[in-house]
């Protein structure tokens, strides 16, 4: 994380879109059942990569997004492994009732990538922020879903996703993103989170790009003398309910953080969880039931408090 | 297979579509019986399936895009072997495996479908998996005329027609209802083959009950290459049963224990008309 005020360091940025093409072409051989599916978005899915080395494995399917889920959905019981690309807008939103009864009821092996989620998608405005997806998918029975931190995470996904059996949810961002993950001894596993930084007083649960901000404030929090954990989750759905139950039992006091309405998306399911098992204060941090606007990627995360200092801020007044 | 015995197991399969309506005391006659000489032709002539095998890896394909006729569907695959004709009345009971509309997990479903316009991409996508796998298995779906109000059967159709899936049969069941009235007055598909033909479809338009039309259309579609085929089917609503026929309060109702009797009565005449007709 580069600081203002700290030490200045070259991070690593890349977009979890790219990661998203770069995985399907480096997996493409190792599953030779993958297919993939655009509707004429493959420049902006980054899945284009995976297109030029592969023609005949992507089938563009026109704007017509309805019809490529049905589409993948006959793919897979064909034996293909389809991974449909669209705007999480169009993947989740438009295409709800067809990912919901041709994909999540007959429970087919139908892998959705849907980039330009949440806010980040920046000049284009509210029409293309998807701040409802998560939301949407969890409710699907048998939906995987999932929200890769950054460039290491979201090609351990895709893996991931493609030695699973069943439909999968993925959700990228258009936005370039601190590597965070690249650690040795790094591992991936659907529906298990992780400790990213260690504390006492309070939890930060994140997902997506803003486990970045949430380790961000933690540094601002520590330096305050207030000691944050960070759970990282990638996994929403099946959520790793231990590993928060645990963190909230050590803290007593749980904030969460993603790029998505707090209405239904990770902050809901962790509240799902601590409910049942743990009562906890929780504060929920994302866009508060408001539409997104037009304006940079970083003036907007800045704006609704999505940033490090806005989570830090939002923390520090939850203390 | 003749079109006597055709016959004959074209007006079982209506008895147990209207036995089927029966026991769940709801669900929807008349497309099931408009379609039954269809669903009779497809499974016990013109399909490549094992009813003993009903996951056959290289069988031919079907999805009824127009789910909410599942009773037609249902009572094909019983009598043909799939599973058992006494289960039928067991149709939208809990904790029967018949759900109201067709759900993959059913001896010889194919796909879960009946919500409209999403059966036919799944057809199209099952098309487009057989000819990248090398497969030669062919891929039949079946729609309703109102269906085709429906924007993701477009969407579904230009994307075949532009891939070219001669693989791929589309059946229209043109019966010209649907539940809020006559479908030109509702919304009007029609010409129904001439969109087909827009959007680059082989077309042939056939009575749905004439199956020397229907044995020469379904041959015409196997032989038609470079293009997917439309076949629409002309037919009559409620087909078989007398106070059924063409008449619009039947498409989503049961008849009750009079009413069913009378249909059952309806249909063992014709039953043995055909027996007759076979001693002849």
């Amino acid at each position: 994380m580069a600081e203002k005020n700290g030490q200045e360091t070259v991070v690593k940025k890349v977009a979890t879109r790219e990661s998203y093409g770069n995985a399907l072409k480096e997996l493409a051989e190792e599953f030779p059942q993958l297919v993939v599916l655009d509707a004429d978005l493959a420049a902006a899915t980054k899945t284009e990569v995976f297109k030029k080395a592969y023609p005949e494995r992507h089938i563009d399917c026109g704007i017509a997004e309805a019809n490529m889920m049905g589409i993948a959905a006959g793919l897979s019981l064909t034996g293909k492994i389809p991974f449909v690309s669209s705007f999480a807008m169009f993947a989740a939103g438009r295409a709800f009732e067809q990912v919901r009864n041709s994909i999540g009821y007959p429970h087919l092996n139908v892998k959705i990538g849907a980039t330009h989620a949440g806010i980040t998608v920046g000049e284009d405005g509210a029409t293309h922020q998807c701040n409802e997806d998560i939301a949407l998918m969890r409710t699907i029975p048998g939906m995987v879903v999932m929200c890769p931190a950054d460039d290491v995470e979201a090609k351990a996904a895709v893996r991931a996703a493609l030695e699973y059996e069943g439909p999968v949810y993925i959700r990228f961002g258009r936005a370039a993103v601190p590597v965070i993950n690249d650690k040795p001894g790094y591992k991936f596993e659907i529906g298990k989170g992780s400790v990213v930084r260690e504390g006492t007083d309070v939890t930060i649960v994140a997902t997506g790009i803003c486990v970045d901000s949430a380790l961000g404030a933690a540094g601002k929090l520590a330096a305050e003398g207030i000691s944050a954990e960070v759970v990282s989750i990638c996994t929403i759905k099946p959520l790793d309910e231990e590993i928060i139950i645990n963190s909230a039992k050590k803290t007593g006091k749980v904030v969460t953080v993603e790029e998505h309405s707090v209405i239904g998306g990770l902050g809901s399911a962790v509240c799902d969880t601590l409910s049942a098992n743990l009562p906890t204060r929780v504060k929920k941090l994302g866009m508060q039931d408001v539409f997104g606007e037009s304006g940079s990627a970083a003036a907007l995360v800045q704006k609704y408090g999505l940033d490090a200092e806005g989570v830090y801020q939002s923390v520090k007044e939850f203390m | 297979m003749n079109n006597l015995e055709l016959k004959k197991h074209a007006n079982d399969v209506r008895k147990g579509i209207v036995t089927a309506v029966h026991g769940a005391k709801a669900g929807h006659p008349g497309g099931s019986l408009s379609a039954a000489d269809v669903f009779t032709f497809l499974y016990f002539e013109e399909m490549n399936i094992d009813p003993e095998n009903p996951k056959m890896e290289d069988r031919d394909r079907f999805v009824l895009s127009k789910g909410h006729t599942a009773p037609g569907l249902y009572s094909a695959l019983a009598n043909r072997g799939f599973f058992p004709v006494e289960d039928l009345p067991t149709l939208r009971h809990l904790g029967s495996y018949l759900q109201g509309h067709p759900c993959i997990h059913i001896p010889g479903v194919d796909m879960s479908s009946g919500s409209l316009g999403q059966g036919i991409s799944a057809a199209v996508g099952m098309a487009l998996g057989a000819r990248m796998g090398g497969k030669g298995y062919r891929v039949y779906t079946l729609l309703g005329d109102g269906e085709l109000e429906e924007g993701q059967v477009w969407e579904a159709s230009m994307f075949a027609g532009h891939r070219k899936l001669d693989n791929l049969c589309v059946m229209v069941d043109n019966n010209n209802l649907q539940i809020d009235g006559p479908i030109d007055q509702v919304c009007s598909p029609y010409p129904i083959d001439r969109k087909f033909e827009a959007f680059n479809f082989h077309v042939i338009n056939v009575d749905a009950h004439d199956f020397d039309a229907m044995r020469a259309a379904f041959q015409e579609a196997r032989e038609t290459k470079g293009m997917p085929t439309c076949i629409v089917f002309h037919s009559l609503k409620g087909k078989g049963v007398s106070f059924m026929e063409n008449n619009i309060d039947w498409h989503g109702k049961a008849p009750n224990d009079e009413q069913y009797a009378v249909a059952m009565a309806d249909l063992e005449k014709i039953g043995a008309e055909l027996e007759k007709e076979g001693e002849e």
